[in-house]
């Protein structure tokens, strides 16, 4: 009785390949990750993955799997995993990206894919820094809209060219991954950084801010602007495509402009 | 017109730093460090550079292509180059350029490089003193120079000068 109630087999012939997590290709790679536990040794070492992925993976769904699946204490910051929040900027292959942006498929998959820490910043385990110098050099530049006229009563207005001035610099996200890119920051850590300088040229070329000039002089510093050597490491990095170097250069003209 | 009087958190108060945790004093910067200094070597590095451009070539050509070009090359030639105040000023002109901007090309790479802060003292008081030496030389050699020596009422031996 019971075997005359089992389903009928489907009419419809569907392709092989159809169904399932068939649809999209997978390849194997190798995920080297750089780890220290400062808790089990003081040396840091490379540890590497062997993991099937998908051609919609990105390094981040790399991470996950070995987190999730493989080896629970790798750890690395990530929030909103979708290129906004900056939290999970890595050294992927030597260059400085965000792990949520970065399709396997675009690298290398026929090698190990390297990832690090980003460089200059202390390490605190694998993949985590101590970001709070770099929020330092933030913080000093004022980040903030300063306006020493009377508050209006609705919004304060600006002309779109003059929103349009300052435009590149209001994408950043503070992800660190250009100054964590740059050479001068990496050997001592004193040059406030391109994130810094980029923040400051948001509000020193906007109209409605009354303290560029007090910024200008923050970054007319020795380890203010004049320490970019224009390598364009930083412009390279940002996942963003903020123009990093040209706004330091815009900097940089302001200050030689206010000063001769 | 009572503006606020907005303070630079660098300005004025030591402590009062806006700041949230502990930063390894590696990354502190010690003091603010006011004054031009940066800014003018910056350009002068950019001014420099453009002179030196003109300078330099100008100087190949006059001594490597004009006329006989670099077989006219030998003590009589600079002797003769030397006796004009127009190429005393431009090998005084290259010579100063030259190594000031290249002294401070020097001096930005010993700051990007050196770790420790008495390396790059070291390092750079050594570039100075090379570099004072190097310029009081030359711009002596400049001035100074004289084709037809004499010592003791005897002309040094050349072949230059008429006796």
């Amino acid at each position: 009785m019971s075997a005359e109630l089992a389903e009928p087999a489907s009419k419809i012939e569907l392709p092989a390949g159809v169904g399932g997590g068939g649809e999209i290709p997978t390849f194997d790679i190798t995920l080297r990750v750089r780890r220290y536990d400062p808790e089990v040794s003081a040396e840091a070492r490379w540890d590497d993955y062997k993991l099937t992925m998908y051609g919609t993976d990105r390094v981040l769904d790399a991470l996950h799997k070995i987190k999730w699946e493989i080896d629970g204490s790798v750890s690395f910051r990530r929030s909103c995993a979708h290129g906004v929040c900056g939290s999970d900027a890595m050294r992927i292959n030597g260059r400085n990206r965000l792990a949520c942006k970065t399709l396997l498929k675009d690298l290398d998959t026929s090698k190990p894919i390297t990832v690090e820490p980003i460089k200059g910043l202390p390490v605190e385990k694998d993949l985590i820094v101590d970001m709070e110098p770099f929020f330092q050099s933030f913080r000093e530049v004022m980040p903030f809209l300063i306006n020493k006229g009377h508050a209006p009563t609705k919004e304060r207005l600006q002309s779109a060219e003059d929103r349009e001035r300052f435009d590149d610099t209001t994408k950043c996200i503070l992800c660190a991954a250009c100054t964590s890119s740059c050479p001068v920051f990496w050997t001592d850590g004193q040059y406030f950084g391109p994130a810094a300088i980029v923040n400051a040229h948001r509000f020193i070329f906007d109209s409605r801010d009354d303290a560029g000039d007090m910024r200008l002089e923050i970054l007319n510093d020795k380890e203010g602007v004049w320490r970019c050597r224009t390598t364009f490491n930083c412009s390279e990095a940002c996942p963003r495509g903020i123009q990093v170097t040209q706004a330091i250069a815009e900097v940089k003209q302001a200050i030689l402009a206010r000063k001769i | 017109m009572s503006a606020t009087e907005i303070q630079s958190p660098r300005s004025g108060q030591i402590a009062g730093k806006p700041e949230s945790g502990k930063i390894d004093p590696k990354y502190r910067r010690n003091g603010s460090s006011r004054g031009n200094f940066e800014m003018l070597a910056w350009l002068f590095m950019r001014l420099s550079g453009v002179v030196l451009v003109v300078l330099i070539f100008g100087h190949l050509i006059v001594n490597l292509l004009v006329g006989e070009g670099i077989h006219a090359i030998d003590f009589g030639f600079v002797a003769g180059k030397w006796a004009d105040p127009f190429w005393q000023f431009w090998d005084l002109a290259m010579l100063w350029l030259a190594m000031l901007h290249g002294t401070n090309g020097v001096r930005t790479i010993i700051n990007d490089y050196a770790e420790k802060d008495s390396t790059r003292f070291w390092l750079k008081m050594v570039l100075y003193a090379a570099s004072a030496v190097i310029i009081i030389l030359g711009t002596l050699v400049i001035f100074t120079f004289n084709p037809c020596p004499v010592v003791d009422g005897v002309q040094l031996p050349g072949g230059f000068c008429p006796a």
